[in-house]
């Protein structure tokens, strides 16, 4: 990150150095990488490992009830805590917690990122967090994100026209994830036809940490190669979008670093679409193969928002990081610096000291205070945006197809890592 | 009954103002807050009571009556 400059130049001078100024070679601490399957998920667990991808479930369940924070080795060194009150106490307390990194991997960024990050304001820790997150919030508030309802809509509804009269549709791929995928980049103000270039960079980002570094550096070279013409013609050409708003803004009465600007719209960029798209797709699995839940839902449309958050707690899709600062015992655990840890929402959300019935979806639960979004300072600054796409997907899925099942459940295929989701979710279409 | 937001622990969650709509509002930023002076209207209890127990952050003080 290049020191904070005041710039009065050009658009074109402001951003010249963004490009050559990327690193040319991976910075940060790498660690050795531990691959092969585990044997014991409380002292070596695997976010990555096969029976944790196929079903996360019962492990959490096993670990709460034995550890409750699980240990591993793996990734240069981590914790899992499992229990609600562990997660919480941990996403609250950005003291002894950087979120320096937040994707759990074999490489930490280096230590002078922090209070920044590389992806402000998800990768920041306070004071600074604070003043990237807040020029933000606005344009994630709900008033905001009422105004795309109506395009989100007619875009279900176009994907699911084209698909009218199938016997199959795979409603992660021909579905769910288009969907995201057109409502960030319309906000960001990039070609909709470079939507599969997108799921492209998400797939390198979350889902590849266990690429050897040098790959995986290259990878991400390319998203920052594609947002850096995007912000200078965004520069070269201002439009009513966030690019264009981010270019403007301001913190502390200066413009934003251009690394910050390009930080900021591959967080935004990314973080919305494989997370959108889990929702999306975990919901229609659920549905298609809990009969009564769908009928229930067909029948009675004006619950799916309650319907919604239930199956949003039960298989939230997404789980942080945080990075130990320094040395400590936390209740028990010898925690060193920058050991890892994943704070599991999924895992919190199924904590039976919190929820009735945890391990059960209760579609009509009306006490569901979950965590799928997060908890503290760090809450999903797109949750607005994501209910709004996953109650308009549902409704309009329902309203296509009220009667569906899976095609061939041993077919349904999970993403790997931090984001979990269905990928290729075959169902069954009834006419 | 009266409500309020703690604002120093509201995180913007919206669960308040998505179930009672009557009660609570977004400001700006999407956080929550109270409509007025927080005093729930008679028939508005239940949905007081909903957007309490569902604060993720547990974020809204509730003052009973008596």
């Amino acid at each position: 990150m290049s020191e904070r400059t005041t710039h009065t130049g050009t658009a074109a001078d402001r951003f010249a150095e963004l490009d050559p100024s990327l690193p040319s070679e991976p910075r940060g601490i790498a660690n050795e990488v531990i691959d092969g399957p585990v044997g014991d998920y409380a002292t070596d667990f695997d976010h990555t490992g096969a029976e944790w991808v196929a079903d996360p479930y019962p492990i959490m369940d096993d670990l709460r009830s034995r550890c409750p924070v699980a240990h591993t080795e793996r990734y240069g060194g981590g914790w899992l805590p499992t229990r609600h009150e562990d997660v919480a106490a941990i996403a609250y307390d950005t003291e002894r917690f950087s979120s320096r990194s937040v994707v759990m991997g074999n490489n930490r960024p280096p230590h002078d990122l922090a209070p920044v990050g590389i992806a402000p304001p998800i990768s920041s820790d306070p004071p600074f967090h604070h003043g990237a997150r807040r020029l933000l919030l606005p344009a994630f508030a709900p008033q905001a994100i009422a105004k795309l309802e109506a395009g989100t809509r007619a875009y279900c509804d176009e994907l699911l026209d084209a698909v009218q009269g199938r016997d199959v549709v795979d409603a992660a791929g021909e579905f769910a994830q288009h969907i995201p995928v057109r409502v960030i980049a319309d906000m960001l103000g990039f070609p909709r036809e470079d939507a599969e270039l997108f799921r492209g960079f998400v797939h390198d980002v979350l889902e590849g940490v266990n690429l050897p570094l040098a790959e995986r550096f290259e990878r991400m070279q390319g998203l920052f190669a594609y947002l850096s013409a995007q912000i200078t013609e965004h520069a070269a050409s201002p439009r009513d979008d966030l690019t264009s708003f981010l270019i403007d803004a301001e913190m502390d009465g200066e413009k934003l670093d251009p690394f910050h600007i390009a930080g900021t719209m591959a967080l935004l960029l990314l973080a919305g679409i494989d997370t959108t798209w889990s929702a999306i797709g975990s919901s229609i699995w659920h549905l298609a193969r809990t009969p009564a839940d769908r009928e229930r839902l067909v029948a009675d449309p004006d619950l799916v928002p309650t319907a919604m958050e239930e199956l949003l707690r039960a298989y939230a899709p997404v789980t942080m990081a945080r990075l130990v600062k320094e040395d400590m015992d936390w209740n028990g655990c010898p925690m060193k610096a920058d050991d890892w840890i994943l704070l599991s929402f999924p895992a919190a959300n199924r904590d039976p000291r919190l929820f009735e019935d945890a391990d059960r979806v209760v579609i009509d639960r009306e006490v569901n205070r979950h965590s799928a979004f997060g908890l503290g300072v760090h809450r999903c600054l797109g949750s607005h945006l994501a209910r709004m796409e996953v109650r308009v997907a549902l409704e309009s899925w329902l309203a296509h197809f009220p009667d569906f099942s899976l095609a061939d459940p041993d077919a349904v295929t999970w993403s790997p890592g931090q984001v979990r989701g269905p990928r290729h979710l075959p169902i069954a279409i009834a006419r | 009954m009266k409500v309020h937001v703690v604002q120093d622990i509201c995180q913007g969650h919206g669960r308040c103002y998505a179930l009672a709509p009557e009660l609570f509002e977004p400001d700006e930023i999407g956080n929550g807050v109270e409509i007025g002076d927080g005093t729930v209207a008679p028939g508005q209890e239940d949905a007081a009571r909903k957007a309490v127990l569902n604060c993720p952050e547990r974020a809204i003080t509730i003052e009973e009556d008596g």
